[in-house]
């Protein structure tokens, strides 16, 4: 039969060699390998201290953003929600009353904003369809906890940290990605 | 009352012997836990245990804790007492052999010449044989009354490979008895610190690796570990223990190393002795101390070199197992027992 591909190995059923069935030579051999990766280098990552370096496109977990005065960006257009393939997300829209100017940036706002993470399959599908820059996935990743509850993030999980009032936590929201 | 009339402060400090030899092994055991993960996980390139305290040290008390906390299972269908004293049996008797190993050469304290050894009788390289193959029976009897057809083959695998090769152990070991003439360990250990004596190893080379591979095989350890096979032959004789009792299959796994590893440096490395130095230059007390540091170091490079094989070869199959041990091991070692027989008789 001819073969399709050239890298076909033949498996050699030649009897053993003399230093071979002695087994201490290629043991030897052996053990001079596994010695030699003590003097490598290690690969780990020591995880909660060390993070891995992701690249720019890196997708974690959501971020609700905010305009440069600190005010909410998502109206509760509900494309987002649409565009999600795994319909992890909902929402409520509220009209922005009277001197809530300075939380919201349009008359509309989402009252409730809800993301099951436990859905959400991190395809940034969201962030595509999002037509005020209002929603982006995060450099943040591994969302733990106790109870299938813990995993619908709400609005106070979402959010941005206002960067006029808390700077720190607002550039850590952001990620080193977008912070550069 | 003259039965009375012995020396009562020799079995004060036979006692307080014991218990430090005893503890120590323990301590040093404790730390063999530790060391096989760190080795294998430099061995793969990994940082390995590194959580429990300072460079891990704390992670054998965390992996103790963690065994005396899990819950005490036994079958409803095993026999009750014999399931009980399988691990004890295996870890008295890997305990026991510590006995007759010369730990260092003699202290004088208090006035008393201190000899650090527990006894030396004449007949310790056949009592640590024999101490050896009773701790079969902790394998032996775990696997038969946990009543688990899976347990009782392990312990039948084990059972036999240790038979197998204990064989091939103690003809090797017959060849190297005729060039001591002794089978107290303390007479092989002095002799080989004679001047112009060299180590055990130089004469008996052959011997040596057939000690080796066998002790390995004795230890379970790989590439002869089929026992207890973790990854693919169902656990092993074990399979039915839990929490401490299981803690005590494998850590007399790890005191029987220790103690092979004791052995194999007496018998065939000099025991105490410092290699290329007149320890009678130095006084009586530090030279000892000097001595119990050598057999250490010894002992320390002997478990290096276990755990390094251990984490280089696979394990043996089954039929690979008996016909090394069979077909290879044994005339070797018969050959190895002419040879020697014959130089002797060459030399008279």
């Amino acid at each position: 039969m001819e073969a399709l591909t050239n890298r076909v190995k033949e498996v050699s059923r030649k009897p053993m060699s003399f230093s071979e069935r002695l087994y201490i030579p290629n043991i030897l051999k052996g053990m001079a390998i596994t010695f030699s990766h003590m003097f490598k280098k290690q690969p780990t990552i020591r995880y909660p201290e060390q993070k891995r370096e992701f690249s720019p496109v890196f997708r974690g977990l959501h971020v609700l953003n905010r305009d440069e005065e600190g005010r909410e960006r998502c109206t509760a257009c509900g494309l987002c929600a649409v565009a999600c393939p795994a319909e992890a997300i909902t929402m409520e829209a509220a009209e922005r009353l009277p001197g809530e100017e300075h939380l919201y940036r349009e008359e509309k706002y989402a009252a409730k904003y809800e993301i099951n993470m436990l859905r959400c399959i991190f395809c940034g599908l969201c962030e595509e369809a999002c037509p005020k820059d209002a929603i982006y996935l995060s450099e943040t990743f591994a969302p733990a906890n106790f109870t299938r509850k813990g995993f619908i993030y709400g609005k106070d999980e979402l959010v941005i940290p206002n960067q006029l009032i808390d700077p720190a936590g607002f550039a850590e929201a952001r990620g080193a990605a977008r912070n550069n | 009352m003259t039965l009375l009339a012995f020396d009562w402060l020799l079995i004060i400090e036979k006692l307080v012997l014991i218990a430090i030899i005893v503890f120590a092994s323990l301590g040093i055991a404790l730390y063999t836990t530790f060391a096989e993960r760190k080795v294998a996980a430099i061995l793969q390139d990994r940082p390995g245990p590194e959580r429990a305290g300072p460079f891990g040290l704390f992670q054998p008390f965390a992996d103790g804790l963690k065994l005396i906390m899990k819950e005490e299972i036994i079958p409803s269908s095993a026999n009750r007492n014999l399931f009980i004293l399988g691990p004890g049996l295996a870890m008295t008797a890997a305990l026991m052999t510590c006995a007759v190993i010369p730990w260092g050469g003699t202290v004088s304290l208090f006035g008393r010449e201190i000899s650090l050894q527990i006894a030396d009788i004449n007949i310790g390289i056949l009592y640590v044989f024999g101490v050896v193959s009773v701790g079969i029976y902790g394998m032996m009897i775990g696997g038969w009354a946990s009543n688990n057809k899976f347990s009782l083959m392990a312990a039948l695998r084990g059972a036999s490979q240790a038979i197998s090769y204990e064989l091939a152990m103690s003809i090797a070991l017959i060849a190297l008895l005729m060039t001591t003439g002794s089978l107290s360990l303390r007479t092989i250990v002095e002799q080989q610190m004679a001047l112009g004596h060299l180590w055990n190893i130089a004469y008996q080379p052959l011997g040596f690796i057939l000690f080796f591979i066998c002790a390995m095989a004795e230890c379970n350890r790989t590439p002869f570990d089929l026992p207890e096979a973790e990854n693919e032959l169902n656990f092993g004789y074990h399979q039915e223990y839990s929490s401490m009792k299981l803690g005590f299959y494998l850590f007399s796994e790890y005191v029987n190393m220790i103690m092979s590893s004791a052995v194999m440096a007496s018998l065939y490395f000099g025991g105490y002795d410092i290699p290329f130095f007149n320890e009678s230059v130095l006084p009586q007390n530090i030279a000892a101390l000097v001595g119990v540091g050598a057999l250490l170091i010894k002992i320390v490079i002997f478990i290096f070199v276990f755990m390094w094989i251990r984490w280089t070869i696979p394990r043996f199959r089954y039929d690979q197992l008996m016909n090394l041990g069979w077909k290879s091991l044994i005339p070797l070692a018969l050959v190895n027992m002419l040879i020697t027989g014959a130089f002797i008789l060459a030399r008279m």
